[in-house]
């Protein structure tokens, strides 16, 4: 190992200076979100005295659920540079075809088992888009949300459909900790798949040539890499998550309705960009983009407590996706 | 850090079987006609420049080499025996390794991950086997091993994210990339083709110790004094075939570009000739002039 004791060169020492933060945040994207979520967390508990509630807490926590999940599966599509607007409408259908299944007799598990296949074929068909006919995944997945859009309101005859069955409803029945703090299996369901694409994205081959994907397509076919293959995994594991993300949204809400989460996909695109990963692909990564989504639901649940208007805090989101992504492009100009 | 260097002997050239040779290689691009019957050899243990003008069929040449084309005719050997590329991922396979102009790297990645890019190690056992879990530890002590015995001295830290190095140690990273994988040998396009003076220096520095731990390097550069420099060998390539096949120290630089520009060519005697046939040699202005006798 290189000692690092050894002086740098003259020149070197002011040029790092200048690079200080600009570089710290390169290498550790989380911690400009985790940051900003301390602060949240700090103000609202200052604003507000039921803010830092434990049944506040627990409730934040349960609303982060749903959108964390669909933004963990965007964050592996952006990772690639790539995009997905159509997240919340293949979690929609899924949702509609566990509901609909089970509410026509069919067993629960059937109906489980058949919207994962029908999510995961979604993704697929997403991947062989964007490999096979070399399509921008921004229109891939545009065209893909007003099919599936559609293909909801079609399957659901434009109604909602009760959650009949408990193992439909099953990761939002929890129980009751230190007396106030409602802990779900779906929260223990949605740390174990961050740690498990962490563990992919960080420790395996394939984790790695997705961010060399991301960072230069052509670099990485050129080392070898199985471009292709790799982006068209990417969608089909994005498809799998948006299916878990269905069963976690049945264990929030009573019904299963197509006109639900109208704004999930752009707030799974918030999350991953205020979590530090970038929209340029190649840099960031999944705890980023549980933090981002927390901020969101810590911003949401204070400002509603201070008694803001949700329409100012739709105003207060949008600003921080726009500081976060010119504090993101800021850094990249200084260090390179 | 090894200091201890094996220098080769040098096999002087005709001496050796070739590690690669090539006969008669033609490539077309509908009415372009990019190679025509081009030759190539490189023998043990060279440093091979390739030069020619802009559209010589120098990339092509090259490209047909590390399989990134197929060539229409002609017949490539590797150590002798005929082989057929269709694609870099092949040539890699039989221990070509290519230094691309465009580096090739992972800009926000660090420079042990980029060394490894779609060869990583996986740990041993069912870690490896059932967790796919990279060796990350080995990965990175085998990167500083790599930088240390090529004497890649500026490059402080393994860790370092490859956007923020220099251009140079970029180009030192690209260039440890394919002399650790490649064992036949390493192409380079224009390696110090972005770099200053010091830098091209260093990378010029980085080919020399490939050659000299046994790999032979094919590079195509545009820069004379850097040719003059490292080469052992010059391969001009003008009109889609060689030219001509030069040591640098028969000829001077000027007699080098008339060959590339067509002003000059050898005759079988090796000696400079006029289009018309006549002996000539180059003044110091650089223009061609014939000499009698
Ligand atoms: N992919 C291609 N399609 C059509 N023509 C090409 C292609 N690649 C090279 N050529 C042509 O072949 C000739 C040789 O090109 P190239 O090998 O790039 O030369 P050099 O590298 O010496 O500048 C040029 O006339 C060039 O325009
Ligand atoms: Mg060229």
């Amino acid at each position: 190992m290189s000692s690092t004791t050894t002086a740098p060169p003259a020149a070197a020492p002011s040029k790092e200076d200048r690079r200080g933060l600009a570089d710290l945040w390169l290498r550790s994207p989380t911690l400009g979100p985790l940051i900003a979520l301390a602060i949240a967390v700090v103000i609202f508990s200052l604003t507000s005295s039921t803010f830092m509630n434990i049944d506040n807490m627990s409730l934040v926590l349960q609303q982060t659920i749903v959108i964390a999940t669909l933004a963990l599966g965007q964050t592996l599509v952006i990772l690639t540079a790539g995009i997905d607007l159509a997240n919340a409408a293949i979690m929609v259908l899924g949702s509609l075809l566990f509901a609909k299944l089970a509410a026509q007799g069919q067993p629960p598990l059937l109906a489980l088992v058949a919207g994962f296949a029908v999510c995961t074929v979604i993704g697929a068909v997403s991947g062989a888009l964007v490999t096979r006919l070399k399509l921008p995944p921004f229109i891939v997945t545009l065209g893909l949300l007003t099919v599936v859009t559609a293909l909801g309101r079609l399957y659901s005859d434009g109604n909602s459909w009760p959650v009949t069955s408990d193992l439909l409803g099953y990761l939002g029945k929890g129980s009751y900790l230190f007396g106030q703090f409602y802990v779900t299996p779906g929260m223990f369901v949605m740390l174990a798949m961050f740690g498990i694409v962490w563990y992919a994205l960080s420790h395996t081959a394939w984790g790695k040539h997705v961010y060399a994907v991301g960072n230069d397509e052509e670099a990485a076919r050129l080392t070898g890499i199985h471009v292709r293959q790799t982006l068209f995994s990417v969608y089909v594991v994005a498809g799998l998550i948006y299916a878990v993300a269905a069963w976690q949204a049945l264990g929030r809400i009573p019904n299963a309705d197509p006109n639900a989460f109208q704004t999930g996909n752009l707030d799974s695109i918030t999350a991953v960009v205020i979590g530090g990963t970038s929209l340029f692909g190649g840099r960031g990564g999944v705890w980023g983009t549980l933090v981002g989504a927390l901020i969101v639901a810590v911003l949401r649940s204070g400002l509603t407590q201070a008694g803001i208007d949700s329409l100012y805090q739709d105003v207060a989101t949008g600003l921080l996706v726009i500081a976060a992504v010119a504090f993101d492009q800021w850094a990249r100009r200084r260090a390179l | 850090m090894s200091t201890q260097q094996h220098e080769q002997d040098r096999v002087e050239p005709g001496a050796a079987e070739p590690v690669m040779a090539a006969t008669g290689l033609v490539k077309r691009y509908g009415k372009v006609t990019a190679l025509r019957g081009a030759d190539f050899e490189l023998l043990p243990g060279e440093i091979m420049a390739v030069v020619g003008d802009n559209g010589a069929g120098k990339s092509t040449l090259i490209k047909a080499l590390s399989g990134a084309i197929v060539p229409d005719e002609g017949e490539i050997r590797l150590d002798g025996s005929p082989v057929r590329f269709h694609s870099p991922l092949d040539a890699r396979k039989a221990g070509i390794e290519t230094v691309y102009q465009t580096l090739a790297v992972a800009p926000a990645m660090d420079i042990s991950s980029n060394l490894f890019l779609g060869r990583e190690q996986r740990k041993p056992g069912v870690r490896g086997s059932v967790f796919r879990m990279l060796d990350r530890k080995a990965m990175r002590a085998a990167a500083q091993d790599q930088l240390d015995a090529l004497g890649v001295a500026t490059v402080q830290n393994i860790d370092q994210i490859v956007e923020t190095l220099s251009g140079g140690q970029r180009q030192a990273v690209a260039v440890s990339r394919a002399a650790m994988f490649g064992t036949k040998l390493v192409i380079m396009d224009e390696p110090t083709a972005a770099l200053g003076v010091k830098e091209s220096g260093q990378v010029l520095d980085l080919i020399r110790r490939i050659r000299d731990r046994g790999l032979p390097v094919i590079l195509i550069s545009h820069n004379m004094p850097h040719v003059f420099e490292v080469a052992d060998r010059i391969h001009v390539h003008r009109l889609g075939r060689r030219a001509a096949l030069v040591q640098p120290g028969d000829y001077t630089m000027s007699e080098v570009v008339s060959l590339m520009t067509g002003a000059l060519s050898l005759d079988s005697d090796g000696a400079l000739v006029d289009p018309s046939g006549h002996r000539a040699e180059v003044d110091e202005q650089g223009h061609a002039v014939a000499v009698d006798g």
